[in-house]
């Protein structure tokens, strides 16, 4: 255990002694507020909820995790770095969780910065903070999800672009698949078990459960399992590179 | 400068008694159709430098990285310290100290931030790993850079940034990928040193194709083609097994070269006289053995002869070998055959 701290903290300092993460942790921010404030017309509503600020959240993950994430692998692969990690007296599952926990506490970081959202809206109003509560669990672990996706993609290339197209392809997929203004054109296509199989895979019926302030253990178990299978990928892909 | 003394209580690193630390028994390795390393076994003990020769594209890398469990190998054992690297590498691992080829670091870190996360990882932590990077520091004459950013280090100091990693757990194995690759003469010369004191105590591999490095720094020299193993012996056994071993160079003057053609090769203990120069009044031979073990007395017929002739010799030198035409001779036929 104490090896994968090591590697958490080392990819953490990473992060901090590049100016690529302030940059991240500013446009983040900024996005989040603009999608509340502009788009979402959270004043406008007068409602003591969040829901304008959260449900952007599956969309401005979708660019801003991959950004996070891509360089977890195909950094390693590209400086030759990964030969050095990879022959150190740890194992390769210890280096993968290490790496992906880094990226996911300074996605939560960020999120975590969104406070001042919280205060403002306990202020103006008489929110349920419960349903706020479920909620940035809820975003906690899209993100998550989508950063074991790209923990998998940056594994298949040593280059971050690639790694990075890559990752939005298949977070946008989780999303669409089981977003109802395109489940419901699909529908009209193909037959509805077929439709309602594949809209099984998204993240979307998840985070509107948690949105609406509901923990589900099969919401939880779901996003879990997306975390897990990818990180499971991550290993395989990288011991086949050295098969 | 002397070798810091490893300190007493660290914990981390078990050291062992057996003799031999690095086994390796017909390891093979394939990447798809093409054979890597093929059916390679050799064993290295405590107190030896193995060095590895080869042209480029031999084996010597991968063979490496068998040794240090990057890839899994198609066949064979590799076994270090008595722990197959396969079953137990995080053992082995342990064990071992790695200088991967061109010594990839992590550019976002200083050397000390580096340095100190490859102690970690190693399980050296707190004041021991203070320690432990204090020793590295003053070995690999780190101390001017010792806070500056990897990425802002010249090519120089990268390397011993890299070697300093490898050695950061004062391991008992070092395998090192072309550790002087890249160095300037002055530098290349303390790594030698390096290698050569550490060497007392460890098990040392190290690969190169720079020929001097092995006489200057290996008791042992292991010379690898098309994945084979072809030569595996001292610096003076392999240097004894080129054409020009026992050879005498004779400058000769006051004669001409027909003369001392004649002369020379009726002489009972040469083989051949081949003539290096003619420039009057001065002829330069070399004059071949017939068999290894009689260079003595081919020696002396030489001066013999000389004397009979009244020759003036101005020169005579025994040739002991060298590497480079060993290592020509035996891993010349796959460029041949390119």
């Amino acid at each position: 255990m104490k090896s994968i701290w090591t590697i958490t903290k080392r990819e953490l300092a990473g992060y901090f002694n590049s100016p690529v993460a302030y940059v991240f942790l500013v446009i983040f921010l900024l996005m989040t507020a603009a999608f509340t404030f502009l788009i979402g017309q959270f004043m406008d509503r007068n409602q003591a909820t969040l829901q304008p600020f959260f449900m952007w959240h599956p969309w401005i993950y979708l660019f801003l995790v991959p950004a996070v994430g891509m360089r977890l692998w195909s950094e390693e692969r590209r400086q030759g770095t990964m030969e050095l990690l990879l022959t150190l007296p740890i194992s390769l599952w210890h280096c993968i969780i290490g790496k992906f926990l880094a990226s996911w506490l300074f996605l939560t970081l960020a999120l975590v910065m969104t406070f001042p959202i919280w205060i403002t809206v306990n202020y103006l109003g008489d929110p349920d903070n419960s349903v706020i509560l479920a909620s940035y669990i809820g975003s906690f672990f899209l993100a998550g999800a989508y950063l074991s996706i790209t923990s998998m993609t940056s594994a298949l290339t040593r280059n971050q672009v690639i790694s990075f197209i890559l990752s939005v392809v298949i977070c946008l997929f989780l999303v669409l698949c089981g977003w109802p203004p395109v489940t419901d054109v699909v529908e009209t296509l193909a037959p509805r078990s077929i439709v309602e199989f594949v809209a099984a895979f998204s993240v979307m019926p998840g985070i509107e459960q948690f949105n609406n302030g509901q923990i589900d253990s099969r919401a939880v178990i779901y996003f879990l399992s997306v975390i897990g299978f990818p990180l499971f990928a991550t290993s395989v892909i990288i011991r086949g590179l050295r098969a | 400068m002397c070798l810091p003394a490893r300190p007493n209580d660290w914990p981390s690193v078990p050291t062992l008694n057996q003799i031999e630390m690095i086994q390796v028994e017909n390891l093979s390795k394939d990447f798809g159709p093409k054979v890597a390393v093929n059916n390679v076994s050799f064993s290295v003990e405590r107190g030896e430098i193995l060095g590895f020769l080869g042209p480029n594209g031999a084996g010597k890398s991968t063979t490496m990285r068998l040794i240090t469990g990057f890839l899994p190998p198609t066949a064979g054992v590799v076994k270090v310290g008595g722990n197959d690297v396969t079953e137990k590498p995080i053992e082995a691992k342990r064990l071992m100290g790695y200088l991967p080829e061109s010594a990839p670091l992590y550019t976002d870190m200083t050397v000390e931030g580096f340095l100190g996360f490859c102690a970690e990882v190693r399980g050296i932590n707190g004041a021991d790993k203070a320690k432990a990077i204090d020793r590295a520091i003053d070995m690999c004459f780190l101390k001017s850079v010792r806070h500056q950013s990897v990425d802002t280090l010249s090519k120089g100091f990268r390397h011993r940034t890299g070697f300093a990693q490898a050695i950061i757990h004062d391991p008992d194995i070092l395998v090192m990928d072309e550790p002087t690759d890249g160095l300037d003469p002055n530098q290349k010369h303390e790594v030698r040193s390096l290698i050569r004191r550490m060497g007392q105590s460890k098990a040392i591999i190290f690969s190169t194709h720079i020929l001097e490095e092995v006489e200057a720094a290996c008791t042992r020299a292991i010379i690898i083609d098309q994945g084979k193993i072809v030569a595996n012996g001292t610096p003076e056994e392999l240097k004894a097994k080129s054409e020009l071993a026992n050879s005498y160079i004779v400058s000769i003057s006051g004669t001409e070269v027909g003369a001392v053609r004649d002369k020379l090769g009726s002489v009972i203990q040469s083989a051949k006289v081949t003539i290096v120069n003619d420039k009057a009044p001065t002829v330069v031979a070399r004059v071949f053995p017939k068999k290894a073990g009689t260079d003595g007395e081919l020696g002396q017929a030489i001066f013999a002869v000389a004397a009979q002739n009244n020759w003036k010799v101005n020169e005579i030198k025994k040739e002991e070998g060298r590497l480079d035409d060993v290592f020509r001779n035996i891993t010349l036929s796959d460029t041949k055959t390119q």
